[in-house]
């Protein structure tokens, strides 16, 4: 059985992701102003159009590319003795330490915490009728899901299918899917969890609501 | 007297004076405000002397300010709450009124208020009750609802639905501008679209319009404006961009930053939009003089001159469309003595059938006679007559050939075809049981037998089997190209000789059109040496002096080695003659001054007299010249109505957008277009992303004007791969177009 508490508590002794900055392709690469230690943004704006903060910008055959910070955070290493030299593709020229986020964290409790039941098709989902009516009045946690449920209807094209729920017995902690609209294949419609890791679960979320101190 | 109203009325005519001159004149307004404030501390004494005192005070205060009025100030008096709007002058001017578009916010757009409404005049015994159709722009008195007075394209449309019941009905059309622009929002049919619309449909009303500006704020004033007569408010304007917009273009602001006070009153200056100005260049009719500063819901006496004025003008178009009588003669001569109490005197608004043509092509000729002096013209006197004489040739021609001899030809050719149809069936007939004898006995030639029965071979004659004829200088730099779109389709670097020359600037894998020159369409998409230009002697100039415009007019000369952001000519495609206009996006963004709109009216009509098909191709187009003010902006009616003509002629007109088209040109001549196509990765629509954020808040998606989104919300008929530009070009002259064109 997974600790989740003990999972909270190795995601605060590291609360950060290191990404590695790799350069796209070979050429010369020229650093910006940046050094080790500065923040930087990711891309923003309604529909990520501004692009993040530029990092480097690496020159082949006379085309200039800029490299763009893909998550905010800081410049934790910056290998500038590449300034201005000639680079193969998938080079590290720095690393970039991201805080996570509340959202974050959560998101990777769950994923562990939880058995994630998958779209098997592009299509729109719904709850049957008996659960959809449940979720309605109390709520998608009092519904008990079990191996060989019917749970959801596919709707494609007009083309209404009883969709059976396998994996292993517990409640629906978490929906991902919005009514009348499409369920890429793979994508997860719920996630799963054992009646009895519900209290942990809920105590670590509470706790991570209350308590994660978002560092950037 | 009331006190607390009187001192409410006062407090409201200091405010009105201090928001419209914005913190200058403080001396005059600290005193105004002392003794108001005097006023109503000491108020118990002696009341109607004190309030009579206070009224004179205000009076002489408010002469001395409309003497220091600036152009800025009267920006501010018209976009002012207090200012009249539609909804006082339907109740002061018109004796009846039915609100007939909606109701306040229950209504698909509420800057567009539209009414059904009557002028009742007695004349010696009887009344007479005289229909109009009122439409314009409500701005309200600050109600939030209204948008400023901003139309949306669903509100344009409903303006020109009722103007087609007016014209149904035959009843004159009044409308009022009352707006700082459209409201650039792109949904069905889009912005620009709707407005092109508008202005294409007015150009052919069959009824009197008569348009009356007090905000007009260039392609939302448009939409409501080409009439027969337009009247403007003393302190109105009517302008190509508003002053802030064109100040955050002169001082080249950033989206989200704001330009200083001193710049927008410059450019405010700069921008000759005031009354005084418009009439002096011929752009409005009459000058309607309005109180100090500023028409406001009590100044009844301002009601009544509107009154006389609007009558007076749609008297005037009545009796001039019906043309010169010795009573209609008479009827003139006393509207014009301004005396006279309209009132009292009656004209039938009613115009005769057989005179409505007239009344259209009056309307037209009175746009097409504005603005012909706004440009440089450095063609010789003996090549502007050699000129004069092709054309007048050119209609002799017409004459003899299209309207004569085609027209007869076609008469007795109908009769020859139903003959001809009736010998052939008797023909087949007889001849039947001889063929089917011959058909048995006949040896089929095998090399017949080969070509209908395999299948055919590539035609290398029809397709491209060299390089282009002409090729991009980008192509000539020894660099590579990142596609836009590499991070999503994983596109390769290109190499710019291979992607400027062979590949024709599209990206092998996604099929990104990346910018090229316009000389790309102009050489590789014409038969060879079919190309011959005119007008190329008309220079865009600088009719407002306008400061610096001069210099970068002189720096786009030398740039682009052209005079005017329009090139005009003649070309073929496999053979098919026909008239070509460029929009080149290197000269001053591609803007439309008065140059590029005279040159476009010039190739307009050559198409029209020669029966060729129309293309304009927009290489790239911002909008109008605003450094042109009012002089650019009135190319929109003027172009769109020679397009008119020529369509109504029987003309095929063409238009293939690239690159980024924006603003009036799309909002007019490019927009009324029945055919209009789009190059691949091209952007059009009314406003750029930058204006939409500054006028409307939203943030759109960096593809929202891309071309694939105007064609599915129905702005454009298709889009075109910059490599079968030539094959379908061709095709659309083969399979679209009216019956005129000489071709067919």
């Amino acid at each position: 059985m997974l600790d989740i508490t003990s999972l909270l508590e190795e995601i605060k002794q590291r609360p950060y992701t290191d990404l590695s900055i790799k350069t796209p392709h070979t050429g010369i690469i020229e650093f910006t102003d940046l050094n080790e230690g500065d923040k930087v943004k990711d891309a923003s704006g309604e529909f990520k159009e501004i692009p993040g903060t530029k990092i480097a910008v690496i020159t082949r055959e006379k085309n200039p590319r800029f490299i763009h910070a893909c998550q905010k955070g800081i410049i934790q290493k910056l290998h500038k003795q590449y300034d201005k030299q000639f680079v193969e593709a998938g080079v590290e020229i720095g690393v970039l330490r991201h805080f996570l986020s509340k959202e974050e964290v959560i998101s990777i409790l769950l994923q562990k915490a939880l058995h994630l039941f998958r779209a098997p098709e592009r299509a729109k989902y719904y709850f049957a009728p008996e659960a959809d009516k449940k979720i309605k009045i109390s709520g998608s946690r009092s519904i008990t899901v079990t191996d060989g449920m019917e749970l959801f209807i596919v709707s494609r094209m007009k083309r209404e299918v009883p969709l059976t729920y396998h994996g292993p017995e517990g409640i629906i902690y978490q929906v991902y899917f919005k009514h009348n609209q499409n369920v890429d294949v793979n994508e997860p419609l719920i996630g799963i969890c054992p009646p009895d890791q519900l209290q942990t679960i809920e105590d670590v979320i509470s706790r991570v609501n209350h308590e994660w101190k978002e560092q950037i | 007297m009331d006190l607390a109203k009187k001192t409410q009325q006062l407090n409201d005519r200091l405010n009105y004076i201090k928001d419209i001159f914005a913190g200058k004149h403080q001396d005059d307004i600290t005193l105004l405000e002392s003794r108001l404030n005097e006023f109503k501390d000491n108020a118990a004494e002696n009341v109607e002397e004190a309030v009579a005192t206070l009224d004179d005070l205000f009076g002489f205060m408010e002469k001395k300010l409309e003497a220091k009025l600036t152009p800025m100030d009267k920006v501010r008096i018209v976009r002012h709450p207090q200012r009249i709007c539609l909804k006082d002058i339907l109740e002061n001017v018109y004796d009846n009124y039915t609100e007939i578009g909606g109701q306040d916010e229950h209504t698909n757009d509420p800057a567009v208020l539209i009414a059904r409404a009557y002028i009742t005049r007695r004349y010696g015994k009887k009344t007479y009750n005289q229909s109009v159709m009122v439409i314009g722009h409500e701005k309200g008195h600050g109600e939030e609802f209204r948008n400023g007075g901003s139309a949306k394209p669903w509100g344009n449309a409903k303006a020109l639905h009722y103007m087609h019941v007016a014209e149904t009905e035959g009843i004159p059309v009044h409308t009022y501008i009352f707006t700082p622009g459209g409201d650039p929002v792109e949904d069905y049919p889009g912005a620009g679209q709707q407005i092109a619309k508008n202005i294409y449909e007015m150009a052919g009303l069959s009824v009197p319009v008569v348009a009356l500006i007090s905000e007009g704020g260039s392609g939302g004033a448009e939409a409501f404006g080409l009439a027969d007569k337009r009247l403007m408010l003393s302190h109105g304007y009517y302008s190509v961009i508003s002053p802030e917009g064109a100040a955050a273009i002169e001082g080249r602001l950033k989206r989200g930053e704001r330009a200083s006070a001193e710049l927008t009153e410059q450019c405010a200056k700069n921008l000759h939009l005031t009354a005084q100005d418009n009439l002096s260049f011929g752009y409005i009719d009459k000058i309607i003089q309005e109180p100090l500063l500023g028409a406001r819901p009590y100044h009844y006496d301002f009601f009544r001159t509107l009154r006389q004025e609007i009558i007076r003008a749609t008297d005037e178009i009545m009796l001039e469309a019906n043309g010169f009588s010795l009573f209609n003669f008479s009827k003139l001569r006393r509207l014009q003595d301004p005396e006279t109490n309209l009132d009292e005197t009656y004209v039938r608004w009613h115009i005769k059938r057989k005179r409505r043509s007239d009344l259209i092509e009056q309307r037209q000729n009175k746009f097409m006679r504005m603005s012909r002096k706004t440009y440089i013209n450095r063609q010789s006197i003996l090549g502007a007559l050699s000129d004069t004489w092709a054309e007048q040739w050119r209609e002799v021609y017409n004459r003899l050939v299209y309207d004569f001899y085609h027209h007869q030809r076609k008469h007795y050719r109908r009769l020859w075809e139903e003959i001809e149809g009736e010998w052939l069936s008797i023909k087949q007939k007889t001849a039947k049981p001889f063929k089917d004898a011959y058909n048995k006995v006949r040896r089929i030639d095998p090399a017949a037998e080969e070509e209908l029965t395999t299948l055919s071979k590539w035609d290398d004659e029809s397709s491209r089997n060299s390089a282009w004829k002409w090729v991009s200088p980008k192509a000539k730099e020894d660099r590579a190209v990142t596609c836009p779109n590499s991070a999503v389709h994983g596109c390769v670097d290109l190499w710019a000789p291979d992607l400027y020359n062979e590949f024709a600037g599209v990206c092998t894998n996604c099929g990104h059109h990346f910018k090229m020159e316009y000389q790309w369409f102009m050489h590789n998409c014409f038969d060879e040496n079919s190309i011959y230009e005119f007008n190329n002697e008309w220079e865009a100039g600088n009719p407002l002096k306008f400061p610096t415009l001069d210099e970068r007019l002189k720096e786009a000369r030398e740039k682009t080695k052209l005079k005017s952001g329009c090139i005009t000519y003649e070309a073929r495609i496999d053979g098919i003659k026909c008239v070509v206009a460029i929009l080149a996006a290197p000269f001053r963004g591609g803007s439309v001054g008065a140059a590029e709109g005279a040159k476009l009216i010039s190739a307009i009509d050559r198409a029209r007299r020669k029966r060729y098909p129309l293309i304009i191709y927009s290489h790239g187009t911002a909008g109008i010249r605003i450094q042109e003010g009012t002089h650019g902006v009135i190319q929109m009616p003027r172009v769109t109505i020679a397009i008119r003509r020529y369509m109504r002629a029987g003309g095929l007109y063409l238009v293939l957008y690239d690159t980024n088209s924006f603003g009036g040109p799309v909002a007019s001549f490019l927009g009324c277009a029945h055919y209009q196509f789009a190059m691949r990765s091209s952007n059009l629509g009314f406003a750029g992303p930058a204006v939409i954020k500054n006028t409307t808040g939203i943030d759109v998606p960096p593809d929202h004007h891309n071309c694939y989104k105007a064609l599915s919300r129905g702005h454009i008929q298709g889009v075109w791969d910059r490599r079968d530009t030539r094959t379908n070009l061709k095709q659309a002259l083969l399979t679209m177009g009216g019956r005129n064109l000489y071709y067919r």
